[in-house]
């Protein structure tokens, strides 16, 4: 049994867990910016699928993995912008419209994927982004290669947690959108167009999506498939619950969870290997399901999340 | 008088078919308390939206010191100087007062400016009374600091002209004169203040000049309220004179329901101890009492809604063993809940569903397992009219009248099957004169016609005016039962604190 230990507590974990719970965070940041102004956006999945399809496309066309990166993240924009249309702008179903946004970006996504790539036996690849050792920092033992030996989307994503934070509770900008996420007639009463903060929140949040969707396919996989994103945008709604909507906790959340994943990636490939694969697997869900169970019963929600806002009605 | 500081001219909005108000002027002076008058429905807050830019108006124009401007949204109004405080506060519970008074304020350098809320926060505090604390959540606020925010976020904002929206509904009495000082000395610096209430006392008091709102119309024009009656005021509102009901001596007949040693164990509100007590057909009693005595768990019991622990409850002479809303309606009991918007209808489904929602079993609106929906609305049509309840029709959602109207269809539905027993909390409250009038003369006239009524309220005057019998509550039990003729306001406000009375 300690030989198990050993073998899952190596050196390469602590880094393992930052690199899974990269795109957690940006996704987990991007639908807690959207919730926080009271919308839901269930198009996370497909949002993140699309945008590591336009991504790698677009790197793997220009030769510019940065460029990439702008595509997913003008793609992540261009959804959000469609979700806020239907949702902000017309007061139609969350639920619903989230679910047509997931269902036409994945449609998407394939059929754009096969439209450029043709069918082939071996799912073309691109050099992805390689590891960028932060001088003096990433000598620090044990943290430093762990941390600072990474990609530069799992800088980004590390900075985006205080970032998020300070926008979200220091700026007017941040106000508003938990003032039109807790009563939107108080925001339009004080002045405030709810309709444009609602949806420059769920645009920021779907540019945030497409940074998830982007480190899939350009970091960590380095090619595209259609179970790129296998449910993480799923997982990051419920982490926004279990993080009660609010940046540091949410990103605690994805760091819990990517402990959870490495763990029973850990496990699968250590002499545990009599029991089938699928049960380690299921681990980080029922982590989730567990978390969320007690997390949940007292988080509340923003109060507006899911009312479309309309003035002149009673 | 001074320029106007705000004018508006010929004002019309129409909600559908509901003209809530038609070619409406009104104009307000800087340092000027305006009233503006109205039975509920009058188009009181609609106007005030409009001014607010919350309602875009159908026709007529505003101007600001002799200029036309367009207010299209509250950002515009913001601007102009005016500053609203809602009938329900905009206010977000969960955020503090401080953020709920710098939501829309540009920042300093990209950041929240902190120091600068907090430095206006003190001052105006200063000024005029209203200081707060900055870092408390609104939600850990009492209803007339809540008032206050509301007051300092729109001075905060520069407002010359204040909007208040019947504020005193809400407040104690207390709190009344604090609002009233500070109301006054910002009007003493030359801000405009409209004051929407029926409480006309108020009006007299605190207000330089009024505008009275009827069906949407201005009906009138006070120029010296102090020294205007209140009943000038009121026929003004109403159109006609308001006299005070007439009870006729009354004819007790036979216990239509009888409480007998009912307690209930401690739950979230005051528990009932050994409650006992009887009303006859053709007469109505009232319970006073401080609100939280057990008031509202008395309430529930008689209608069926919580089961006692201990005791017996009799309704038209049959034993009530199950204590469920089902049972005691069959037995003929109807009741009012105090909350109208919650237990009362459903606010989202039409009104005439509402309507018909407790009897919906019933032969009369349903067969074999099916909706009669023909004679669902037929029936809300009907009660529309013969209580003049203001809406565009039974289809309507119940949610989108007002506080009036809404009480008048709960009456409406509850008569209509002649209950013998009537349970009503808070019969009136937040209803103007002429509503409450309305269902005061309701409440007699099933007097007359030998229907039982307990009243449960606070507002000790209505009381006396309706009421045969008063039994006082205290702390779950009744202290005492009085005559009303030997009641007076000064007795049954000792009894309220706990004091034995005679019966
Ligand atoms: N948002 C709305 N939608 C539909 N009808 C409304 C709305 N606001 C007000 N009304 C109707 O307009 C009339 C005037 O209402 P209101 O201005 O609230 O009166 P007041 O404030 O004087 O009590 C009422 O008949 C009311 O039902
Ligand atoms: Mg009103």
């Amino acid at each position: 049994m300690s030989a198990v230990f050993e073998q899952i507590f190596q050196v390469g974990f602590l880094a393992a867990i930052i690199r899974i719970a990269t795109p957690l965070a940006f996704a987990t940041l991007g639908e807690m910016f959207s919730e926080r102004a009271g919308v839901l956006n269930l198009g996370i999945e497909g949002i993140m699928l699309l945008s590591a399809m336009t991504g790698f496309t677009a790197a793997s066309l220009s030769g510019s993995l940065w460029l990439g990166v702008l595509a997913a993240v003008l793609t992540g924009m261009l959804m959000g912008a469609l979700h806020a249309l239907f949702t902000v702008v017309l007061g139609l179903s969350q639920h619903v419209c989230g679910i047509g946004v997931t269902l036409f970006s994945s449609g998407l996504a394939y059929f754009l994927y096969r439209l450029i790539f043709g069918q082939q036996s071996v799912p073309p690849n691109i050099k992805g982004f390689q590891t960028l050792p932060i001088p003096i920092l990433s000598d620090i033992p044990v943290l430093g290669p762990a941390v600072f030996n990474q990609f530069a989307l799992v800088y980004m994503a590390i900075l985006a947690i205080p970032v998020a934070a300070f926008v979200l509770y220091r700026t007017p900008w941040g106000l508003s959108v938990r003032m039109v996420g807790e009563n939107p007639r108080a925001a339009d009463s004080a002045g405030v167009s709810v309709i444009a903060t609602r949806f420059q929140a769920v645009i920021l949040g779907g540019a945030l999506m497409g940074l998830a969707g982007a480190f899939l396919s350009m970091a960590q996989f380095n090619a595209f498939t259609f179970g790129v994103v296998s449910g993480r945008g799923w997982v990051a709604i419920a982490l926004v619950v279990f993080g009660r909507w609010d940046p540091w906790r949410s990103a605690g959340a994805a760091l819990l969870f990517a402990f959870v994943d490495a763990l029973q990636l850990r496990m699968q490939a250590s002499g545990l290997g009599h029991i089938p694969y699928e049960a380690f697997l299921m681990l980080p869900f029922i982590f989730t399901i567990v978390a969320m169970a007690v997390m949940s019963r007292n988080a509340v929600a923003p109060s507006a999340l899911l009312k479309p806002f309309r003035r002149e009605e009673r | 008088m001074p320029a106007p500081l705000i004018e508006m001219r010929g004002i019309t909005k129409s909600f559908g078919a509901v003209k809530a108000n038609e070619a409406v002027d009104l104009s307000v002076a800087p340092g000027e308390i305006l009233g503006l008058l109205g039975e509920n429905g009058a188009g009181k807050t609609t106007l005030m939206n409009v001014l607010f830019g919350a309602y875009a108006p159908d026709a007529g124009e505003i101007l600001i010191q002799g200029k036309p401007v367009r207010i299209t949204s509250s950002a515009d109004a913001l601007a102009a100087g005016i500053g609203m405080v809602h009938q329900h506060f905009h206010l977000a519970p969960r955020l503090t007062v401080l953020e709920n008074l710098l939501i829309g304020i540009p920042g300093k350098t990209g950041r929240i400016d902190r120091a600068g809320g907090l430095a206006r926060l003190a001052e105006i505090g200063r000024q005029h009374g209203l200081a707060l604390d900055p870092d408390l959540p609104v939600s850990a606020l009492s209803v007339g600091e809540q008032q206050r925010l509301e007051i300092v976020k729109a001075l905060f904002r520069g407002a010359r002209l204040l909007i208040l929206d019947e504020p005193t509904a809400v407040l104690a009495p207390s709190e009344v004169d604090g609002l009233f000082s500070a109301l006054r000395s910002m009007a003493a610096q030359g801000l405009g203040i409209i004051f929407i209430s029926h409480k006309l006392n108020e009006v007299r008091a605190l207000t330089h000049r009024c505008t009275v709102l009827r069906h949407g119309r201005v009906a009138g024009r006070v120029d010296d309220p102090a020294n205007t009656t209140s009943s000038a005021m009121a026929q003004l509102m109403c159109g006609h004179e308001i006299v005070p009901p007439a009870r006729g001596p009354s004819a007790p007949g036979v216990a239509v329901l009888t409480l007998e040693g009912i307690s209930t164990s401690h739950h979230s509100g005051t528990a009932l101890r050994d409650i006992s007590l009887v009303v006859r057909a053709g007469e109505i009693l009232g319970i006073a009492g401080v609100s939280g005595n057990g008031q509202r768990a008395l309430a529930e019991v008689i209608s069926g809604v919580r089961a006692p622990d201990a005791g017996r409850m009799t309704i038209a002479g049959q034993k009530v063993s199950r204590f469920s809303p089902r049972e005691v309606q069959a037995l003929g009991l109807g009741r009012i809940p105090e909350d109208r918007m919650t237990t009362g209808l459903v606010t989202n489904l039409p009104l005439a569903d509402s309507m018909v929602l407790p009897r919906i079993g019933t032969a009369a609106f349903s067969s074999k397992g099916l909706l009669k929906p023909d004679a669902i609305r037929a029936f809300a049509e009907e009660q529309i009219k013969a209580y003049d309840i203001r809406c565009p029709g039974p289809m309507t959602r119940a949610g989108a009248l007002s506080g009036g109207n809404l009480q008048k269809a709960l009456l409406a539905r509850e008569l209509a099957f002649d209950p013998k027993v009537l349970v009503v909390s808070q019969p009136t409250r937040g209803l103007d004169i002429g509503a409450a009038r309305f269902i005061h003369e309701k409440f007699l006239d099933m007097r007359t016609k030998g229907c039982g009524i307990v009243v449960i309220g606070e507002d000790l005057e209505e009381l006396l005016v309706l009421c045969d019998r008063i039994a006082v509550m205290y702390e779950g039990r009744i202290v005492g039962t009085l005559d009303s003729a030997d009641a007076t306001i000064a007795r049954l406000g000792l009894m309220m604190t706990g004091a034995e009375g005679h019966s």
